[in-house]
């Protein structure tokens, strides 16, 4: 058989005696290939390889003669021919026609016709192998199965980002300095603390960050109203409406409304 | 809840709990972040090898690649393991494979670079796969008319490949230009 043959075979080597000059190709195998093939190169590459050519010292006039067979018979079997083997086709035809072209003598050392197709072709080959190189290699997804055990991360608990203690020894301490100012008051307050919330809102929306212990006005405010400031403040504190921070522990804790 | 100050057998434990609820690669800096900034660099390194170690019979190994830290099954239980989900997202075309190599080895490079090398034109949607994936992305504009893209492989890429760094990446087969000799026509 001539694909036997082909493998023993090199074209520029010793045995050539028994060789046809025609390599022979099945027409059937055509439809099989020109799916595989990635384009012109990978063509090339691939009549090189089958026919032992050596790629760097290409018989120019017997690999154009095979691609443009290939060629040939992709057109007529309707597959839509990318331009890109079209074009290759005349590169391979020019560097052929360069080749035949005699030397000018006082032209030294010019370079060979098919430089840069054995250069590309090359490139080619490497990245192909290494394509492949890539696709064997274990990935996660595939053959990598990465440790995910189940943990249940709770959420953040919301806006204060201060401690309980800490809000309360803020507290003690408006209570113990209010105590400072006690009077005997005699009559009844209705104090509403959604009233006070937006006390506490309006002054955070005039002057941005409030101090906590700003808010309270403990030289004329009685204690059931600072009661009611703070009940407020801890209300719009669970609503979200108010961000309460404190950089560390003991400095002064910073109320501010919440931006939407 | 775990008396602070730790002892080493905790700490490396507060460790192996992190990296096995992951889910993904820890690296160095998010490793130290359990123990509040009271942890040295060189001291998480060293229970990190001796985790490695503790794990060494085991079916999980503690492995690093580009962005830390994960624990990952052991390669002999992979063909058992692949049957629990035998459809598992398919492997890309030879196409993708050649483009994501020639990013691999050669970036960054552009659109053009990529057509130069394979010798067609470069399927977008094998871009857009590549992208999806987080195995590539745009690294800047070349300076060039049109500025075009460049493209490079992410640590994601080197991640899901078991890498640490791109010189992991298996040797290129490549011919130097200069195996490429030609004879040049005597001029005698």
């Amino acid at each position: 058989m001539q694909t036997q043959l082909a493998i023993d075979v090199r074209i520029y080597g010793e045995q050539l005696d028994s060789i046809p000059q025609d390599l022979y190709i099945p027409p059937d195998a055509l439809e099989v290939y020109l799916e595989a093939f990635e384009g012109p190169l990978d063509l090339l590459l691939y009549l090189i390889r089958k026919h032992n050519l050596d790629i760097l010292d290409i018989p120019m006039a017997e690999l154009t003669r095979q691609y443009m067979d290939y060629v040939e018979k992709m057109r007529s079997s309707k597959l839509e021919l990318a331009a890109d083997y079209l074009l290759m086709s005349a590169m391979l035809i020019e560097i052929k026609s360069r080749m035949l072209l005699p030397k000018p003598a006082d032209i030294e050392q010019e370079e060979d016709p098919r430089a840069e197709l054995v250069r590309r072709l090359m490139e080619y080959e490497a990245i192909k192998l290494a394509g492949q190189r890539l696709d064997e290699m274990p990935q996660v997804g595939q053959e990598i199965a990465v440790a995910h055990a189940y943990f249940e991360q709770i959420a953040v608990a919301g806006p204060p980002s201060i401690s309980f203690e800490d809000l309360m020894t803020a507290w003690q301490s408006v209570l113990q300095r209010a105590s400072h100012f006690q009077h005997h008051r005699v009559g009844r307050a209705e104090l509403s603390v959604r009233e006070h919330m937006s006390l506490v809102l309006r002054r955070l929306q005039r002057d941005g960050m409030v101090e906590f212990m700003a808010l309270f006005d403990v030289v004329n405010d009685g204690l059931p109203k600072l009661v009611v400031y703070f009940l407020a403040i801890l209300e719009l504190a669970r609503e979200g409406l108010v961000k309460i921070t404190q950089q560390a522990s003991f400095s002064p804790i910073y109320l501010q409304a919440q931006e939407r | 809840m775990l008396q602070e100050p730790l002892n080493t057998a905790q700490m490396k434990q507060i460790l192996e709990a992190a990296l096995l609820t992951a889910g993904q690669p820890l690296s160095l800096d998010e490793l130290l972040r359990p123990f509040d900034g009271r942890m040295e660099r060189a001291t998480l390194r060293m229970l990190l090898d001796e985790l490695k170690t503790d794990w060494q019979q085991r079916s999980m190994e503690l492995v690093q690649v580009a962005s830390g830290w994960r624990f990952q099954a052991r390669p002999d239980f992979s063909p058992y393991l692949s049957r629990i989900n035998p459809e598992r997202q398919q492997r890309y075309s030879r196409a993708a494979m050649e483009t994501l190599a020639i990013i691999a080895y050669r970036q960054p490079v552009t659109r053009g670079d990529i057509e130069e090398i394979r010798g067609v034109a470069v399927n977008p949607n094998i871009m857009r796969q590549l992208m999806e994936r987080n195995w590539i992305d745009v690294v800047g504009q070349r300076d060039v008319p049109g500025r075009p893209s460049l493209y490079a492989t992410t640590k994601t890429f080197l991640d899901d490949l078991n890498l640490r760094s791109l010189s992991e990446l298996p040797a290129m087969e490549n011919f130097s230009q200069q195996d490429i000799l030609f004879e040049p026509p005597s001029a005698e």
